[in-house]
C-alpha cells in the first residue's frame, strides 16, 4: 500500500487563521469536500486543510490511532484493515477525497453506529486551532482519561465551527472474524420495530440492521462461533450485503432528487406514519423518508418523543437541522463565541446565522 | 460567613424544604466534610437534602441571586475530593432522589434519579435479562450521578466503555436554576454534544437531577482466567499480543506482589503470593465464543512464559478470583496504616517503564507501592502505603504521587483516568494543560455558570495557582515549561 503523505502544515494554518482573525474576516474550512451538503450553505475565504496529513503514532495494540486530521480517510482504513482493525462507526466517505477531519467535523456514522457506538464515542483526544490561532490539545492518546472537560469528543458534529481539527486520537477495534447478512420478511415499519428491539434484550452478536420494501436485513459480526451459534438460532435467509451501499447512500433507495428527510427518533418509537417510501436503520433510531413532506410539522410531532428531522437533500428554504430551544441555543452560541470570539470558522453552518 | 447569616440561609432554604433537609448543627455538618479522600476537609455553611427536581431549582436561584456556592454531593466516594464543601457555601445532597423513575425493557434503558446507586440499578433490571455496565469499584456505595459527574470506569471499560458511552440523557439543573434536558435517546441530536462536556464535568456545569442510562443485555457466559507471571513486563506483554490477537477481554486486570500478597492475606482468593504478577482475563459472551477464546488467551499466556495459569472452575471460583482484586483497596488498607491512591492512565507500552520509575520512586521516597493496574485500558491504580501519623509523610506521599503522575504524562498518558481532579490533582493538571488549555477550560465552564458558583476552586486550576505549583516544581535549577508566561 502506499504511504499516507505526510506534511506538518500547521504553522501555516495557524498564520492565516491569525490573518483572517486580524483583519475581521470569515473562513470556510474545507477537508475533502466530500460533505459540504451536510449543514447550512455558506460563502467564506476557503481554508484548505487536507494538506495537513500524516499518521503521528499508530501501535495496534494500544487500540489507537493518532493522525493529522487531513489524512484520507480511505488510505486509514485501509491501513487499519491491514492490522486486521477498523473503525467501530463505520464512517460513510461520499468520495475519496474524504478525511478524517470532515468525519470527526460531520461526524456521521454507518450501519454499526447503533451497535458499536458514535464518532464521538471513539475520539480520544484533539489538537484544535481555535480563533485566536492558537492549537489547543484536549483529552490524550489513552481510553480513560478524565482530565479536564472533554472537548475532543464535544467537536464531534461541530462542523468546523469552533476551529480547525489538525490531529485527533481514535479508538480502533479489531476486525471480526465472521459476518453474514440474514433476510427476514415483515411486511410493515412497525413489525420490523419491534422485532429488532426485542432482539436488543439478548446478547446477539448483531452490527447492523435495516428495513427496506417489507425485508428486514441484519448483520452478525463476531467470533466464527458466535456468528454461528446465532444464526442457528435465528433462523432467516442468507442475503446478499447492503451495508456497503447503505453506508454510502449508494442503495437504490437513496437515488434520485426528491427531497430526503432523515428522521431521528428513540429507537423503538411508532410509525411516523407517512405514506413514503422509507428505510430503517440503526435498531428504528435512523428512519429515512424520501419524497414530499412538511417538515416543520413532523419536527413539532416528534420533538416532544425526543425526536429531529434533518433536511438531508431538498426541502429548499428550510433549517437543515432541527432547531434548538431557544434556552440551549444561547448556550450554544456561547460555547462557540469561547472558542472563536470573533465568529471566523464556518458561520452559520451549523445554526442559522443571526 | 457569621452564625448569623449560616441562621438567615438557612430559615430561607427551610421555607420550601422541610426542616430536616435542611443541616445546620455542627455535629451534623461534620458527617459531610470530606469524601472519600479524607486528607482534605472543610465544613460548610449548610447542607441541603432536596427531595425533587423543584427543589433543586428553587436552591440553585436563591444561591445563584445571593451568590452562595454550591457543592453537589452523591454518595461522598470520590477519590479526589471533588465533593470537599466550600466554607462559605453549602452542600447540596442529592441522597433523597433515589428513585428508579422508569424502567423500559424494549428500549433498553432505564431512567434514574441521581442518587440511585450504582448497583441498585443492575439489580433492578436483572429480572429482564439487562444490567448497567460501568463498575466502579465503589459500585455498593456509589450513585450515578457521581459516576456522571467523574465519568466513571471501572473493569470493564475497555469492552463497554466509561459512563459517557452508557448514558442517553441527562436532565440538569442550571446555576440559575433552570431545567435542561440533553436527550440522545435518538442516537443524533443538532448542534453540539453537550453530553461529553457535562459527563466528567466534576460539578461544575450543572446540578444533575436526572440521568437515562443504557441498559445491556447480561452475557451468557462469562469465564476467567488467571495467568501468574514472574515478572511484570511479561504480563503486560501477554495483554498487547491478547489484544493483537483481536480478542477484546471484558476485563483483564493486573496486580503486581504486593498488590497480591495483601489481597491474598485479605479474602484468600488462592491467588499465588510469591508471583511478581497475576493477570485476571475475563471473556464473555456466547459459551462457544468464551470456550474458544478462554483457549486462545491460555495459549497466549502460556507462549509468553506465563508460570502456570489457572481457569476458574465454576462461578464461584470466578467470583473468587474477582474478589481479590474488587478488594485490593481495602486489602492495602490493612497492612498499612493509610493509603494514597493514584490514578494516572499511560499507554499499554508504556508500561514497564512506568513500573520501574515507580519502584525507584518508591525506594527515594522510602515508601512501599503496591500497584493494580486496568490492563486493557491503561489504568494504573499505585497505591501508596504511609502513616499519616508519621510528621510530614503525608506530605511527602503527595509528593511521590504527583511524580509518579508526571511519569504517566511524559509516557504521553493522563494524570487522572477514572477517578477525577476534584482538588487533589489541580497542581498536575499546570503539568498536562497550557495556560491557553485551561483558559479554554476556564472559559466554557462560563458559558454555563458565569458567576462561577458551582464546585469553586475544582478541576481546573487559575493561573495563579498553576504559577505556585509550577514554582514548587523547581527541577534541577529550571521550571517546567520555561517558555510559558507566568504570574
Amino acid at each position: 500500500m502506499a504511504a499516507i503523505p505526510a506534511a506538518d502544515i500547521e504553522a501555516e494554518l495557524a498564520e492565516q487563521v491569525a490573518a483572517v482573525s486580524a483583519t475581521g474576516g470569515e473562513v470556510m474550512i474545507v477537508g475533502g469536500g466530500t460533505k459540504t451538503f451536510y449543514g447550512e450553505p455558506i460563502e467564506a475565504l476557503p481554508l484548505e486543510v487536507a494538506a495537513h496529513s500524516g499518521i503521528i503514532d499508530y501501535d495496534p495494540a494500544e487500540l489507537v490511532i493518532t493522525l493529522r486530521a487531513g489524512c484520507r480517510l480511505a488510505e486509514v482504513e485501509a491501513l487499519l484493515a491491514e492490522n486486521r482493525q477498523m473503525f467501530g462507526f463505520e464512517p460513510p466517505h461520499f468520495g475519496e477525497a474524504a478525511t478524517i477531519g470532515g468525519m470527526i467535523a460531520c461526524g456521521l456514522a454507518g450501519p454499526r453506529r447503533a451497535y458499536a457506538g458514535s464518532v464521538r464515542d471513539f475520539v480520544l483526544g484533539a489538537r484544535l486551532l481555535d480563533g485566536r490561532g492558537e492549537a489547543l490539545n484536549f483529552g490524550g492518546r489513552v481510553i480513560k482519561n478524565v482530565a479536564g472537560f472533554d472537548i475532543s469528543r464535544s467537536l464531534v458534529g461541530s462542523l468546523g465551527t469552533l476551529g480547525v481539527i489538525l490531529e485527533a486520537s481514535i479508538r480502533v477495534i479489531p476486525a471480526y472474524q465472521q459476518e453474514i447478512t440474514l433476510a427476514f420478511e415483515h411486511a410493515r415499519a412497525a413489525d420490523h420495530v419491534k422485532w429488532i428491539n426485542q432482539l436488543g434484550a439478548e446478547p446477539w452478536p448483531i452490527s447492523a440492521s435495516c428495513w427496506h420494501d417489507g425485508q428486514s436485513l441484519l448483520r452478525l459480526s463476531g467470533s466464527e462461533q458466535g456468528v454461528a451459534q446465532a444464526q442457528a438460532q435465528l433462523g432467516g435467509e442468507v442475503a446478499d450485503s447492503p451495508w456497503q451501499a447503505l453506508r454510502e447512500q449508494t442503495h437504490p433507495f437513496f437515488a434520485g432528487d426528491e427531497d430526503l428527510t432523515r428522521v431521528a427518533v428513540p429507537p423503538a418509537s411508532g410509525d411516523l406514519d407517512y405514506d413514503l417510501p422509507q428505510l430503517i436503520e440503526w435498531g428504528g433510531a435512523q428512519r429515512w423518508l424520501r419524497g414530499d413532506l412538511r417538515i416543520a410539522s413532523l419536527r413539532k410531532r416528534i420533538e416532544p418523543h425526543g425526536g429531529n428531522a434533518c433536511a438531508w437533500r431538498g426541502h429548499a428554504g428550510e433549517p437543515r437541522f432541527q432547531p434548538l430551544p431557544a434556552a440551549l441555543l444561547k448556550l450554544q452560541r456561547n460555547i462557540k463565541s469561547s472558542f472563536d470570539p470573533a465568529l471566523i470558522f464556518n458561520r452559520g453552518r451549523l445554526f442559522t446565522r443571526r | 460567613m457569621s452564625e448569623r447569616s449560616r441562621e438567615k440561609l438557612a430559615a430561607r432554604f427551610r421555607e420550601f424544604l422541610a426542616h430536616d433537609n435542611v443541616i445546620d448543627q455542627p455535629t451534623s455538618l461534620a458527617a459531610y466534610e470530606c469524601d472519600g479522600l479524607s486528607a482534605y476537609r472543610e465544613q460548610p455553611l449548610l447542607v441541603l437534602l432536596p427531595e425533587n427536581v423543584a427543589q433543586v431549582c428553587k436552591i440553585m436561584q436563591v444561591c445563584h441571586r445571593q451568590r452562595v456556592p454550591v457543592v453537589s454531593r452523591g454518595a461522598g466516594t470520590s477519590l479526589s475530593g471533588g465533593a470537599l464543601p466550600h466554607a462559605e457555601g453549602v452542600v447540596l445532597s442529592l441522597a433523597k432522589m433515589n428513585r428508579i423513575l422508569d424502567v423500559d425493557v424494549l428500549s433498553r434503558v432505564a431512567v434514574v434519579e441521581p442518587g440511585v446507586r450504582n448497583l441498585a440499578i443492575s439489580e433492578a433490571v436483572r429480572q429482564h435479562g439487562l444490567y448497567y455496565a460501568p463498575d466502579p469499584s465503589s459500585q455498593i456505595a456509589c450513585s450515578i450521578g457521581g459516576n456522571v459527574a467523574e465519568n466513571a470506569g471501572g473493569v470493564h471499560c475497555l469492552k463497554y466503555g466509561l459512563t459517557l458511552h452508557n448514558i442517553l440523557g441527562l436532565k440538569i439543573v442550571t446555576s440559575e436554576g433552570e431545567l435542561m434536558e440533553i436527550d440522545q435517546r435518538a442516537l443524533q441530536t443538532p448542534g453540539y454534544d453537550l453530553l461529553p462536556l457535562l459527563v466528567g464535568s466534576e460539578g461544575m456545569l450543572g446540578i444533575v437531577v436526572e440521568v437515562t442510562v443504557k441498559l445491556l443485555p447480561i452475557p451468557r457466559c462469562a469465564r476467567v482466567v488467571m495467568g501468574v507471571f514472574d515478572s511484570v513486563e511479561v504480563a503486560g506483554a501477554s495483554v498487547a499480543d491478547i489484544i493483537a490477537r483481536g480478542i477484546i477481554p471484558g476485563g483483564i486486570e493486573m496486580m503486581d506482589n504486593p498488590a497480591i500478597r495483601a489481597a491474598e492475606d485479605f479474602v484468600h482468593a488462592g491467588y499465588p503470593v510469591e508471583a511478581e504478577a497475576i493477570l485476571i482475563c475475563e471473556l464473555d459472551g456466547t459459551e462457544e465464543e468464551v470456550v474458544a477464546q478462554i483457549e486462545q488467551v491460555e495459549t497466549v499466556l502460556r507462549d509468553n512464559g506465563a508460570v502456570e495459569t489457572r481457569l476458574a472452575r465454576d462461578e464461584t471460583e470466578r467470583l473468587l478470583f474477582w474478589s481479590g482484586r474488587k478488594s485490593a483497596f481495602p486489602a492495602v488498607g490493612r497492612i498499612s496504616p493509610d493509603y494514597y491512591c493514584i490514578d494516572g492512565t499511560i499507554p499499554r507500552k508504556s508500561l514497564a517503564t512506568v513500573l520501574s520509575g515507580i519502584r525507584q520512586l518508591s525506594a527515594e521516597f522510602g515508601l512501599p507501592v503496591a500497584n493494580v493496574f486496568h490492563a486493557g485500558d491503561g489504568n494504573l491504580h499505585p497505591l501508596i502505603l504511609y502513616d499519616a501519623n508519621n510528621p510530614g509523610e503525608l506530605e511527602k506521599t503527595e509528593q511521590l504521587g504527583s511524580r509518579i503522575l508526571q511519569l504517566c504524562i511524559e509516557q504521553g498518558g493522563t494524570i487522572t483516568g477514572e477517578h477525577g481532579v476534584g482538588i487533589e490533582k489541580l497542581g498536575e493538571m499546570c503539568l498536562q494543560f497550557s495556560d491557553a488549555e485551561r483558559n479554554q477550560f476556564h472559559a466554557l465552564r462560563e458559558c454555563f455558570d458565569p458567576l462561577k458558583l458551582l464546585n469553586p476552586g475544582k478541576a481546573i486550576p487559575t493561573l495563579a495557582r498553576c504559577a505556585e505549583f509550577n514554582g514548587m516544581h523547581v527541577h534541577k535549577g529550571q521550571l517546567p515549561h520555561p517558555e510559558l508566561e507566568r504570574f
